[in-house]
């Protein structure tokens, strides 16, 4: 059984404007060890569907289920979901300021979540564990470091800092919603590092929610690529970059720059996102789909096997064969998907 | 494709070609630090000592990490702030210290794209008034003449005559960007500088606008500052790249040298920094990763800026501060800081100062 088994996850909003349906049947599984990449474009639902996991979406109509050990998330009292929290599962934020408090120095911050869940461990133990955690994600002296202030930290030290927190108390499922977005590509390169490191040594699950395919290509065992509020694709990273099913996951792939060689137009994928309020009938994906026929409009298609492969899974109602996706995919838009060269 | 061609053809350096030169450049920003005793009137050195041009019709890309001054460099250069030091010369005339009334007629020849599509757009004004601020600026077409230039360069960066009279808040991210590459299109300037036009977009949408400001440049010959943290954008869009470190250019050269033969240590560290979308890629290639942070613009290293952290410094990098040159057999093109320059193949990854990932940490 997996660490975390969320299936046919709902969430919706009501606004003065109407409902607002972020997230529409998820389902996905991570399993022990291993990172989950959620990809998708902004507003795709991919911050409220782990939020509303840990309890932390207010005024949103759910439904679902999200079994973590085997327990339903989604039936616990706040109270139980709070024991949960840090203690079980620890989260990342896209902005380290919004769980670092400003007011308070970084080590005694994370000795008090350490001494918050385990009584029994004295001042002086939390503060040896709190100095080594920063040490272990590569805060340099880290034992003069753990009594400086959030602001004295750069932003990639925050960030780390705030990993360290989440990790202090050894929790079993890391949530990371978009941890390095802010930052740099080489303190990104650091960060990344950081979290491999940790989940090498605890054997810690990662769902790893950025809108950068590179940074998935990178650190993402599988990958589950959302579009307004539903999954289109799901697969291993290899099949996701290799072998891509979706038209979407296509697009998204072929709209980053091929370098390398002549300097070619760009394919964008045309139009925009849709409104949450007012989604199109049929497959949300159809009003910029290249392949679109008119059954797409009208039905929306489940998550098919893609190849023979359970693994890989895609919701589309193109054919489900490599094969003749790919030399629909020739006739379509002209040429094989090319894979970007390594910059 | 054409412009590839083009560009290489370019040739180097003779002054007609030039538009924009800067020399020496320097800026500081008076801060404020105080310490345990006394308080200090400290400086930062966004910009220290930059010389570098920009050629007519080309794409000059600048990268660096946060904070290193491109920003900075950018608005010295447009004149949208003082310079502490050095000179600005555009089209031939020096507009360092020219007073913001004497630089009024020169705006309309440079205008600047910014990365915060919602930000830098007054939500209470209509778009149509908004991208015709330029003309009313300058005085240019009152009234219908006005609204029919406005309607022809929305056409021109994709937008309807109809949006003309809608509110910002009305149109997408990627729309907004247009609205603001319309802004700056509207009076034909030679120069635009583009300070993180793409970064707020989705990749989808990103590649929309940089469509759009390639094509815009064929076919208004434009020159271009490009300013983006993303490598590979830059790659796409540059004919020419500086890459900037703690206010100082580290190399600079054609994008292609830069990319495949990057010869600074800091270009190599940034470069296999950049994440590949291609698992079979990222799993078998050498990333440097650099330990610490960037020191502080208050107090820079002495020497080479960047021997803190360089994987190949010696004792000469913390005393003697390398000078731009080509180096290597490199082409007069492509200039490096350095004194110990990258060699094609060297391997930086297994040098002491850096730390590597354990091989295969991402493989299960
Ligand atoms: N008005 C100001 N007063 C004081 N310091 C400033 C000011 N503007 C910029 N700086 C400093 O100058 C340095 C260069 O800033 P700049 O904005 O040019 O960086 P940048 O390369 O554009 O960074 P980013 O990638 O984050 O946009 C930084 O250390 C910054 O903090
Ligand atoms: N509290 C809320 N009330 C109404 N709409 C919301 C609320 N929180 C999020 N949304 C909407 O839900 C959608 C998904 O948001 P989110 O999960 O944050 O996207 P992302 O994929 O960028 O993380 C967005 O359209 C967002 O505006
Ligand atoms: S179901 Fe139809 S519209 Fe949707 S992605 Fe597949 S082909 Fe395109
Ligand atoms: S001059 Fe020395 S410290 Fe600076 S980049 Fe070159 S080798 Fe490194
Ligand atoms: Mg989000
Ligand atoms: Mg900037």
């Amino acid at each position: 059984m997996a660490l975390l088994e969320v299936s046919d996850l709902h969430v919706s909003f009501p606004t003065p404007d109407g409902v607002v349906r972020a997230v529409r049947g998820l389902s996905f599984a991570v399993e022990t060890g291993k990172t989950l990449g959620i990809v998708g474009e902004s507003g795709s639902g991919k911050s409220v569907s782990t939020q509303t996991i840990m309890g932390l979406t207010r005024g949103a109509r759910v439904s679902g289920q999200a079994l973590f050990e085997g327990i339903d998330l989604l039936a616990m009292s706040p109270k139980e979901l709070r024991s949960v929290r840090g203690a079980k599962v620890g989260m990342i934020f896209q902005d380290p300021l919004s769980s670092l408090h400003p007011y308070y120095r970084v080590g005694w911050q994370i000795i008090e979540m350490i001494r918050n869940n385990h009584h029994e461990i004295s001042k002086a133990k939390a503060r040896e564990r709190a100095v080594e955690l920063l040490r272990l994600v590569g805060i340099p002296q880290p034992d003069r470091r753990v009594d400086d202030f959030p602001h004295q930290f750069s932003g990639g030290m925050r960030q780390r800092a705030m990993i360290a927190m989440a990790m202090s108390l050894n929790p079993k499922l890391l949530i990371a919603d978009e941890p390095t977005t802010a930052l740099d590509v080489t303190v990104q390169a650091q960060v990344l590092q950081v979290m491999r490191r940790l989940q090498e040594e605890f054997g810690t699950a990662i769902i790893l929610i950025t809108h950068d395919l590179g940074v998935v290509a990178e650190v993402a065992d599988d990958v589950v690529v959302m579009y307004a509020g539903s999954t289109m694709e799901k697969a291993d990273r290899y099949e996701t970059f290799g072998a891509p099913h979706h038209p979407y996951t296509e697009g998204l792939l072929q709209s980053l720059p091929a370098y390398g060689g002549e300097r070619e137009r760009l394919r964008p994928i045309p139009g925009q996102p849709p409104s949450l309020i007012n989604l199109p009938g049929g497959c949300p994906f159809h009003p910029r789909c290249p392949y679109v026929m008119d059954r797409c409009r009208a039905e929306m298609p489940p998550l098919f096997e893609v190849g023979g492969n359970p693994a890989h899974t895609s919701a589309c109602w193109l054919s489900r064969d490599q094969v003749e996706r790919a030399a629909l995919r020739t006739k379509v838009v002209g040429q094989p998907l090319a894979a970007p060269a390594v910059p | 494709m054409t412009e590839t061609g083009a560009s290489s053809h370019r040739v180097a350096g003779t002054d007609k070609d030039v538009l924009v030169k800067v020399e020496n450049l320097q800026k500081y920003f008076p801060v404020q630090t105080t310490s345990l005793f006394r308080r200090n009137h400290d400086q930062v050195h966004a910009v220290d000592g930059v010389t570098l041009e920009v050629r007519r019709g080309e794409t000059l890309g600048l990268v660096g990490e946060t904070g290193c001054g491109k920003s900075t460099l950018a608005r010295c250069i447009a004149r949208l702030c003082d310079v502490s030091a050095g000179r600005v010369i555009f089209d031939g005339r020096d507009i360092t210290s020219l007073t913001p009334r004497q630089m009024r007629p020169l705006r309309r020849e440079m205008q600047i794209i910014f990365q915060d599509p919602y930000g830098s757009l007054n939500p209470r004004r209509r778009v149509g008034s908004i991208i015709g601020d330029p003309f009313a600026l300058h005085g240019i077409a009152d009234g219908a003449e006005r609204k029919r230039k406005v309607q022809e360069v929305m056409e021109l960066v994709g937008l309807k005559p109809e949006h003309f009279n809608r509110f910002p808040a009305e149109f997408s991210g990627g729309q907004r960007q247009r609205i603001g590459v319309a802004r700056a299109l509207a009076l034909r300037p030679k120069l635009i500088i583009c300070d993180e036009p793409v970064s707020a977009l989705d990749v989808s949408i990103q590649a929309q606008i940089i469509n759009l400001l390639v094509d815009l440049q064929r076919e208004f010959n434009l020159t271009y500052i490009f300013i983006a943290h993303d490598l590979s954008v830059v790659r796409h869009v540059s004919d020419r790249v500086a890459v900037m470190y703690l206010g100082k250019v580290a190399e600079l050269a054609p994008a292609e040298d830069l990319y495949q033969v990057p010869r600074h240590p800091y270009s190599n560290a940034l470069l296999s920094a950049v994440p590949v979308p291609d698992p079979k890629k990222s799993s078998d290639r050498h990333q440097i990763i650099l330990i610490g942070d960037v020191p502080s613009p208050i107090d820079p290293p002495a020497g080479c800026r960047f021997h803190p952290r360089c994987p190949k410094a010696q004792e000469r990098c913390a005393t003697e501060e390398p000078a731009l040159a080509s180096v290597l057999g490199d082409s007069a093109e492509h200039v490096t800081a350095c004194h110990f320059p990258v060699e094609k193949g060297e391997d930086l990854s297994n040098t002491s100062r850096v730390s590597v990932p354990p091989s295969g940490s991402q493989t299960t």
